[in-house]
């Protein structure tokens, strides 16, 4: 009892992490569930079926690729344009600043189904009605991403020792050097960091993608339409497949930093 | 004066004097804005020696180091090393390293590889030989593939001076590089450095705001203060005949009375200090005008018994009332207040020679007239002192 | 921090000001363009602009029930989130020790999945045959045609599952910077540990409770994915009404004004609050 009262916070802690597991291990669940009906959705039978046929689904993996397609547009370009930014904000001083530092964070706050009609709005006015697709998800993406990059390197490039460039350029090296060997190797992992959440905000984007993607169909998009007609249990195999790279990014990331710490210690 | 002096007679033409192989600064200034942070600075550094720039924070002594360094641009003024004008070559192109204050070891690299930067940059050879060899000089060659975040403060220090050294730079700057580091690591840190600028022969310039630090390790100290040098010289010369309140308040402790100048002999000053007649070597008066400080150290004043015998032959000011006794051990400090209101310091040894006295007690104090100085009377009595005894 | 001056730096931000000046703010220009157009039009005649501002009147009298709806809701799973994100974004800061790394990357793990398929989950484990209802029907707590499903709860829960993580994330960077010893120091002052909370670690934690609750209430509030997958037509979101209004029905002119109605609303709404809260500088 006095441990339960002494431990009572952590206990409550880790029962809401276990609250944001729980949809986590139906997911897993249900990618080996063999239903008796599309329609009804429980568990019926253990099956492996779903695993060794993942592109059973109608139209699932041409969803799939689009998004892995446009994620990866999106996040190479949201982390290049986003990168330099975050470098004229850190490192340059010039006139309108703030107006920027507004400029960047307004797609953050701003709510996905405002900025999504306010492009929809755009493309039509413009004439692109009809062409509605990939390249306007993609645009549309590359933009709500961009800021997240912008503030994710801006934070590791402000937290960077002043001194060490300094360093680096009392011990020889040119601009140029000290740039390629201390600036970017100590900024890279906030720039990793930074893709990575691009991806992954624009893999999962749907209100937005919804509305600029005309007949184009991205991963969510086609759950969203499964979900009306019945969902096929291979969309959990994706969301499976989905959580455990991303476990196995960060599992990884933390175990290669610890061993290379605790060889040295 | 003696170094400053020697060249002050020629300041309009900074032309670099090539026959000079140490650090010369003439006419050094920087502004940030309206602030003068260095003032129109004349330096000369010889080479090989152990140079250090004391003062309090914010007297400029960092920004005049980060000229020297090449971080800083000079508003104007000429920076020449062994006869090479430097005044505006990239950091990277001069022979001048830095230890810094926060040693700004790159985190990313292992110790071998920091301490490998420079030599890299410079396409030298046999630079893991090198490396090997300055590590054991610093004794860290056992900690070589550690990360800096790995080591302790006084190891990240020894890496920082590694790192630096190991490019065999015409000066070494230190930027108060022991100020991280507790007091006991300190005081060793201070003997291994000396011990290493003796051994590489090289020049080094310290910037500290420690004055026992200044004076315990550099052959030469230059106070500065407010962006200009008061005073430069050896640590016992500065020490023993400060030229200004600032420097006599900023090295140890003096106390400073006021008087008034009766009469300038070719040798000795003769100053009427609160209606007593006390006199100063001409040497060591640095006052103009008919007013003066007269300035004595708190371990010269001999203090007695009223009408007792003390072992100095000159001044002797009585009517002394004991206000406050300290017992440090070694010596014992006293308050001693003077019947013009003014409380005077003395420390006095305790040999065992001379009793200790209350407080309340009646004494009466005395110097030897060759320990006195006297100060203009211009500046303020309390510049440079500090605020607590740190 | 040396900042350089020059050309370099605009050169360096052009891209991505322009991306966003092209892709973010000239179409909200379009939004409001449109919300103004005569609504007769269509996408495929073309719409005239007519300064038609009874778009607007007609907008909030058909749709002031799931505007406000979404307000209600996007506050409520908010709340919930500020008192769930509390306890454990607490316990990681103060209590976790050496599994803090590990717990922080537990609270993110799950929202790498799709937000969909995870929604997806919740509608299963809420569905009316569900061993939750059963339960709670066996308990008596729910009646014997009692759901959760398509109910104002399920909707809300589903928005503060959602959105959790933007609360937790705020809430811990702010907690992790209190100093430990303040708190102790409260109980030496005879603060007992209720006390200490509400008078040391609540106002220390009050930056992160503002900015937490600003992340969580604007997307939550502009969300519908929860409301059409957990909820039913008395669930309706704003959000659904405007992408619905836009997909379906191609009344762009409503859907535009709703849309800018909801933009201006929230950030009036952000405004008072942060102003009130009184920490300006978070914008």
């Amino acid at each position: 009892m006095r441990w339960i009262r002494n431990n009572l916070v952590l206990l409550l802690g880790i029962a809401v992490l276990i609250y944001t597991f729980i949809p986590i291990a139906i997911v897993i669940l249900m990618s080996f569930n063999d239903p008796n009906s599309r329609l009804i959705y429980s568990f019926d039978g253990f099956t492996l079926y779903n695993w060794q046929n993942p592109c059973e689904p109608d139209g699932m993996c041409g969803a799939l690729w689009t998004s892995i397609k446009v994620g990866f547009l999106a996040t190479l370009f949201s982390t290049i344009l986003g990168t330099l930014a975050a470098f004229a904000l850190v490192r340059h001083d010039f006139q309108g600043r703030s107006s920027s530092n507004l400029l960047i964070f307004m797609p953050m706050a701003a709510p996905e189904i405002v900025m999504g009609s306010s492009l929809l709005a755009l493309f039509v006015a413009a004439g692109f009605a009809g062409q509605l697709g990939f390249w306007t998800i993609l645009i549309a993406h590359i933009m709500f991403c961009l800021s997240f990059v912008v503030v994710t390197v801006r934070a590791r490039l402000a937290g960077l020792d002043d001194n060490l460039e300094q360093a680096a350029m009392d011990l020889y090296a040119t601009p140029s050097q000290t740039f390629w060997r201390v600036t970017f190797p100590l900024v890279f992992p906030g720039i990793l960091g930074a893709a990575l959440l691009s991806f992954s905000l624009s893999f999962d984007d749907f209100i937005i993608t919804n509305l600029n993607a005309g007949n184009t169909t991205t991963f969510p998009m086609f759950v969203w339409g499964a979900a009306q007609r019945g969902v096929p249990m291979q969309v959990n195999v994706v969301g499976t497949l989905m959580f455990m790279i991303a476990i196995l990014i960060v599992v990884g990331g933390e175990v290669t930093s610890r061993r290379r710490n605790a060889k040295l210690a | 004066m003696s170094q400053v002096a020697e060249t002050s007679g020629a300041p309009a033409a900074p032309a670099p004097d090539a026959s000079y192989d140490g650090l010369r600064l003439r006419n050094l200034t920087k502004s940030f804005g309206a602030f003068t942070a260095v003032d129109d600075l004349d330096l000369d550094v010889p080479r090989g020696s152990f140079f250090a720039l004391l003062g309090p924070s914010g007297c400029g002594k960092t920004t005049t180091l980060r000229m020297v360094a090449g971080l800083e641009t000079p508003t104007s003024g000429s920076i020449t090393l062994a006869g090479q004008d430097i005044t505006y070559a990239k950091p990277y192109k001069r022979p001048v390293n830095t230890v810094f204050q926060s040693y700004a070891l790159f985190p990313h690299l292992d110790i071998h590889e920091n301490v490998a930067f420079g030599l890299k940059r410079r396409k030298a050879k046999e630079v893991d030989a090198q490396v090997k060899e300055m590590l054991d000089l610093v004794e860290l060659g056992v900690q070589a593939r550690k990360r800096p975040t790995q080591l302790s403060g006084g190891q990240q220090q020894r890496v920082a001076l590694a790192r630096a050294l190991i490019n065999k730079p015409e000066v070494l700057l230190l930027d108060e590089p022991l100020g991280a580091l507790d007091l006991k690591l300190r005081r060793s840190m201070q003997i291994e450095l000396k011990r290493i600028q003796v051994d590489v022969g090289l020049t080094f310039i310290h910037v500290t705001h420690d004055q026992e630090e200044a004076m315990t390790m550099a052959d030469t100290v230059a106070v500065m203060n407010q962006g200009v040098i008061e005073q430069m010289g050896s640590p016992a010369d500065l020490y023993e005949n400060p030229r200004s309140t600032f420097v006599a308040n900023f090295l140890g402790q003096s106390n400073l009375i006021e008087g008034r100048i009766t009469n300038r002999a070719a040798d000795l000053v003769t100053v009427d200090m609160q209606g007593i007649g006390v006199s100063i070597p001409a040497d060591r008066a640095h006052a103009d005008g008919d007013m003066g400080w007269v300035g004595i150290r708190p371990e010269k004043v001999l203090i007695g018994e009223p009408g007792a015998t003390l072992d100095a032959p000159g001044n002797t000011i009585p009517g002394g009332v004991i206000s406050d006794v300290s017992f440090v051990g070694v010596s014992t400090q006293y308050l001693v207040r003077m019947p013009w209101g003014q409380e005077i310091q003395v420390f006095a040894q305790n040999t065992g020679r001379t009793r200790l006295f209350a407080q309340g007690e009646s004494v009466e104090l005395s110097w030897r007239p060759e320990y006195a100085f006297l100060l203009d009377h211009a500046q303020d009595a309390t510049a440079g002192a500090q605020k607590d005894d740190a | 921090m040396t900042r350089r001056t020059g050309g370099l730096g605009y050169l360096l931000l052009a891209p991505a000001a322009l991306w966003l000046v092209l892709f973010f703010v000239v179409p909200f220009y379009s939004l409001v363009a449109t919300s103004l157009f005569d609504p007769a039009g269509s996408d495929f005649r073309g719409y005239e602009m007519t300064y038609h501002w009874q778009n607007y009147t007609d907008a909030v009298q058909e749709y002031w029930r799931p505007m406000l709806r979404s307000l209600w809701y996007g506050a409520l799973a908010t709340f919930f989130c500020l008192i769930l994100g509390y306890v454990l974004a607490y316990a990681i800061a103060f209590k976790a020790g050496r599994w803090k790394n590990l717990m922080l990357v537990l609270v993110i793990a799950p929202f790498f999945t799709s937000f969909l398929v995870r929604t997806l989950s919740w509608k299963l484990i809420l569905a009316d045959d569900g061993w939750i209802v059963d339960t709670l029907q066996t308990l008596h707590l729910l009646g014997e045609d009692g759901r959760l499903l398509v109910t104002p709860f399920a909707v809300v829960m589903g928005l503060t599952y959602n959105f959790l993580p933007f609360m937790v994330l705020p809430l811990y960077a702010s907690i992790d910077k209190i100093d430990h010893r303040l708190i102790e120091a409260a109980g030496d002052l005879y603060a007992n540990p209720v006390v200490g909370f509400f008078k040391v670690t609540w106002p220390l934690s009050l930056p992160g409770v503002i900015s937490g609750t600003l992340l969580t209430f604007i997307p939550a509030s502009g969300d519908y994915i929860n409301a059409q997958l957990l909820g039913g037509p008395n669930q309706r979101m704003v959000g659904g009404v405007i992408q619905s209004l836009f997909t379906d029905a191609n009344d762009y002119p409503t859907a535009a004004a709703l849309s800018v109605i909801m933009m201006v609303g929230i950030v009036a709404m952000v405004l008072v609050y942060v102003r009130r809260a009184g920490t300006e500088e978070l914008l």
